[in-house]
């Protein structure tokens, strides 16, 4: 019988082993992956736990985003007392979907985690507080991202405004947007319902026309191909002729001015002509002369392609690879006006505006301003940065003046602000998917910018087939200029 | 002063220091769970802390005056495990806390009477049939009309006044006396092989009498009060037991044979043994985890989230754990105190466990030895199918963690159990082990 019991006893022994490995198991090896399980409640009970972070605007009193105590489960309710207007800055904070732009990007801060808050963090854990994250402070300025907002009104488009020598964003205005707050709510059935009302809106509301989509930029592209052809050898007078239409090579395809108009300057046109009339025929002339290369290679300067730092997600423009052009020279005239598959959004465009009005510097875009901890002390101050430098200062000024004749006395009148010279860029992009795109990019003061704007008003606005970028999106980028040279 | 005085002294004495450790230590975690989670030490710690300290030294002092030969480790132990358990259920529900205290000093009247009353172990052995008999009673007992009540599907309770109790828990006591006496009677008789089928001695087909009896009343147990837990305790008790008393292996062989067929038949028959299999397979799956997947689901969050050190006691959410304060309590501990919790509760139990064995590798007397290894399998048994279930190493089975769950019959009669092997403890040792 002793036997027995021994063996008995072992065996028991083996099973309470298998339990301590089991529970090995559960606790340390799959423990990460089982605490951060979707239908584990706990971490995110524990993370709503924190009083988070405020988020304000560059007058440091605007509240886009502060944290109310309530007495659910999950402590603290997140609010966005300007819902829409600033909903594809701030993003959503659910805990269904997770958070988004801002509060995701900045979320270390906001939630208290960085190192920066550490000896917070324990004085609160000692005291026994709530955990309070860091506040930040963004550059935008609530009074001109009102403006622009109110500018497109009921039309879909986008609006952003910099600071050409920071790269400070002052405003950025999509329409439609969104508000944040259903989806940030602790009703998760008021969440989905949200979520899926959002989703199946055909004009995408949660995603930004000012900084996650982007557009054919039309006319506004030739700003580019101006500064390729005086960046390879070209001046403001070098000129190309001046025919009605313009035969294209390998096709039987013509290229037209817009409405089929002769530009004027007789049998020859120069560069600055063509670029205060927004002259097709020359553009097209101008980008199959520089060729492909080039004229990527200088898109490639001012970030197509490329990657540009941004504090929330950010879809740079697009030039299509020249070897593409090798066997469609139509296609390199047509995306020499800004067609066929260039693409940009306005953040984009006001960087290329802003680093134009720069000296030809482009500066790395910001939308935090500083970090401060609860108590208002600053905890970091973001500096600027530049990204690039996509054309020489020579360059640069000589297109500066071009610029500026084009809201003198060209297709972009409408922006004209008195006692400030503007420099501007019209451009009104076709497309097969409705009427044509107005876009609008400036700069002001031109000799020294402080700001740099563009617009796009999509699908023609409340005009049409009618619109133009001078009669539709300019109106709009003078108003918040002229904001933002008064205030 | 004799040897034995001696050697009697020494062992009461390291008893009374450990069940005042114990003490110590079951009290600061009541005071633990009321500053993690109200920020002050509880108001009833006083209260608490003179039952459960006089309590223990009331049940330290019976063992010394009646069992002095006594294992020291038995009550000490009990004494820490059901001190845990109190302060994670206070943790979880102070009213039932309460409850658990009043049945806590309960236990251990029932514990020191027992001792009172059993003077040797040995006496018990003239009582086989009356035993057994009243295990079986108090078995079927919840299914008299009138009497047992069902709760969440299973009739498992009977109804006594404002009282509900489950008699099944103090059954089982009383079955493993029964198993205990009766198999140390016809260990011989039963161990008779008459046919060899292999290297496999086979009893002989009457003999199979006692397993097929025990394999229905298990049965009957099952489909009757759909009582899992205790249908699988009491059968493989006596698979076991039959085994070591009469270490034919046939037993244990033909005793697996009819679990499997019984476990078969169950899961055909039943949706409810259905839904623990397949839940306990796809505990994960989106179509169970908020059904019936979420208590195991919620279980494994709970001891994940504590990791290795867990959150402080107060400190989790153990409360979203359904059943945490009885069946899931183990997971609760795992959450707030963490892997050095569990592992704690799983070397007492292997402690408790071990001794129960050593107890019975010790006894003079064939009943004592099976007595005590029916005991400790009872009590080895019960937690591995508990603890496995809550960390879904097998199928969930609903059944208490024997000193630490919430439930006054569980405790009560655990309390009774542990009189039992401290008793046997107590009795005359085999010659070569001395003492």
């Amino acid at each position: 019988m002793e036997r027995q019991i021994r063996r008995l006893a072992t065996a028991f022994l083996i099973l309470f082993g298998l339990l301590a490995v089991n529970v090995n198991y559960i606790q340390v090896i799959a423990a990460d992956d089982l605490a951060n399980h979707p239908a584990n409640k706990r971490l995110l009970i524990q993370e709503y736990d924190i009083n988070r972070g405020t988020i304000l605007a560059s007058d440091r009193s605007t509240v886009l985003a502060r944290s109310r105590a309530t007495t659910d489960d999950l402590k603290y309710l997140r609010r966005y007392p300007r819902g829409r207007l600033y909903g594809h800055l701030t993003g959503f904070y659910s805990f269904v979907f997770g958070r988004s732009r801002l509060e995701q990007s900045f979320n270390p801060y906001l939630s208290g985690r960085s190192d920066e808050q550490l000896p917070q963090r324990f004085i609160d854990e000692v005291l026994g507080r709530d955990q309070r994250g860091a506040s930040i402070v963004l550059s935008i300025d609530p009074r001109l991202q009102k403006i622009a907002d109110r500018g497109l009104g009921a039309r879909q488009g986008a609006v952003a405004a910099i600071n050409p020598q920071t790269g400070e964003v002052l405003a950025l205005a999509s329409r439609p947007s969104y508000d944040p707050n259903p989806l940030s709510s602790h009703k998760p059935r008021e969440i989905r319902r949200t979520w899926d009302r959002l989703n199946a809106d055909p004009d995408k509301p949660l995603l930004s026309n000012a900084s996650d989509q982007f557009f054919p930029p039309g006319s506004t592209f030739k700003v580019v191909v101006a500064a390729a052809a005086l960046e390879n050898g070209m001046g403001p007078n070098s000129t190309v002729p001046n025919p009605l239409e313009l035969d294209l090579p390998q096709t039987t395809e013509t290229l037209e001015n817009f409405g089929g108009s002769q530009c004027p300057g007789g049998s020859q046109i120069s560069l600055a002509q063509a670029l205060q009339v927004s002259c097709n025929v020359a553009f097209g002339q101008f980008g199959l002369k520089l060729g492909g290369e080039k004229l990527a290679e200088q898109a490639r300067r001012f970030g197509f392609n490329q990657t540009i730092p941004f504090d929330v997600p950010f879809q740079e423009g697009a030039f299509p690879d020249p070897s593409a052009f090798d066997q469609d020279q139509p296609g390199l005239a047509f995306s020499a006006i800004g067609q066929k598959d260039v693409r940009v959004n306005v953040l984009h465009l006001a960087l290329v505006a802003g680093s134009i009005g720069n000296d030809g510097v482009l500066m790395t875009p910001r939308l935090v301003r500083e970090i401060r901890d609860p108590s208002g002390r600053v905890l970091r101050t973001l500096q600027p940065e530049p990204w690039g430098e996509p054309m020489s200062a020579s360059s640069a000024r000589k297109l500066t003046r071009m610029m500026t004749a084009v809201v003198e006395a060209g297709t972009a009148t409408g922006a004209q602000i008195p006692g400030v010279s503007v420099a501007g860029k019209t451009g009104t992009a076709q497309h097969p998917g409705g009427d044509p795109h107005a876009w609008f990019l400036a700069f002001a003061p031109a000799e020294d910018p402080t700001i740099a704007v563009a617009v796009v008003v999509l699908n023609g606005g409340d005009l049409g087939s009618e619109a133009t970028g001078g009669a539709v999106a300019a109106p709009i980028a003078r108003e918040v200029m002229e904001a933002a040279l008064s205030g | 002063m004799s040897a034995t005085a001696q050697s009697q002294r020494r062992r009461r004495n390291s008893e009374l220091g450990l069940v005042i450790l114990a003490t110590i230590l079951a009290l600061g975690a009541y005071a633990l769970v009321g500053l993690g989670r109200d920020e002050r030490v509880p108001v009833g710690i006083l209260a608490y802390g003179l039952l459960v300290s006089g309590g223990y030294v009331f049940a330290h002092l019976v063992v010394r005056r009646f069992a002095p030969d006594a294992d020291p480790i038995f009550l000490p132990t009990a004494g820490l495990l059901s001190g845990l358990g109190f302060a994670v259920i206070y943790r979880l529900d102070p009213d039932r806390a309460a409850a658990q205290a009043g049945w806590l000093l309960f236990g251990l009247v029932l514990f020191a009477l027992t001792l009172v009353v059993v003077r040797d172990h040995r006496q018990l052995d003239a009582f086989t049939y009356t035993i057994g008999f009243l295990g079986l009673v108090l078995l079927l007992l919840p299914l008299v009309p009138g009497l047992g009540t069902e709760v969440r599907g299973a009739r498992v309770w009977i109804d006594v006044g404002a009282l509900r109790f489950q008699p099944a828990e103090i059954a089982k006591v009383l079955i493993v006396v029964f198993a205990a006496s009766y198999l140390s009677a016809r260990k011989e008789l039963l161990a008779v092989a008459t046919r060899r089928l292999g290297p496999l001695a086979l009893p002989e087909p009457r003999h199979l009498g006692p397993l097929l009896f025990a394999w229905l009343v298990s049965l009957a147990v099952l489909f009757f009060q759909k009582d899992l837990g205790s249908s699988l305790l009491f059968f493989g008790l006596v698979v076991v037991l039959l085994w070591v008393a009469t270490a034919r292996f046939a037993y244990l062989l033909i005793g697996t044979v009819m679990f499997a067929a019984g476990a078969a038949f169950a899961y055909r028959t039943f949706t409810h043994v259905q839904d623990r299999i397949t839940v306990w397979l796809h505990t994960f799956d989106p179509e169970f985890i908020q059904d019936e997947g979420y208590q195991i689901a919620q279980s494994l969050f709970a001891m994940a989230t504590g990791g290795i050190a867990g959150t402080g006691l107060g400190q989790g959410r153990p409360q979203d754990i359904p059943d945490a304060p009885t069946d899931f309590v183990f997971a609760a501990v795992g959450e707030e105190l963490g892997l050095l919790g569990t592992i704690v509760l799983l070397l007492l139990f292997v402690m408790l466990v071990a001794r129960g064995f050593r107890t019975a590798l010790t006894r003079a007397d064939d009943f004592g030895q099976l007595l005590a290894a029916g005991l400790a399998t009872i009590l080895a048994l019960q937690t591995f199918v508990i603890v496995g279930g809550v960390t879904r190493l097998i199928p969930l089975t609903g059944i208490t963690l024997p000193f630490v769950s919430y439930g006054g019959s569980s405790l009560v009669a655990n309390f009774a159990l542990l009189a039992l092997l401290v008793r046997t403890s107590a009795g005359p040792a085999r010659k070569e082990d001395g003492g």
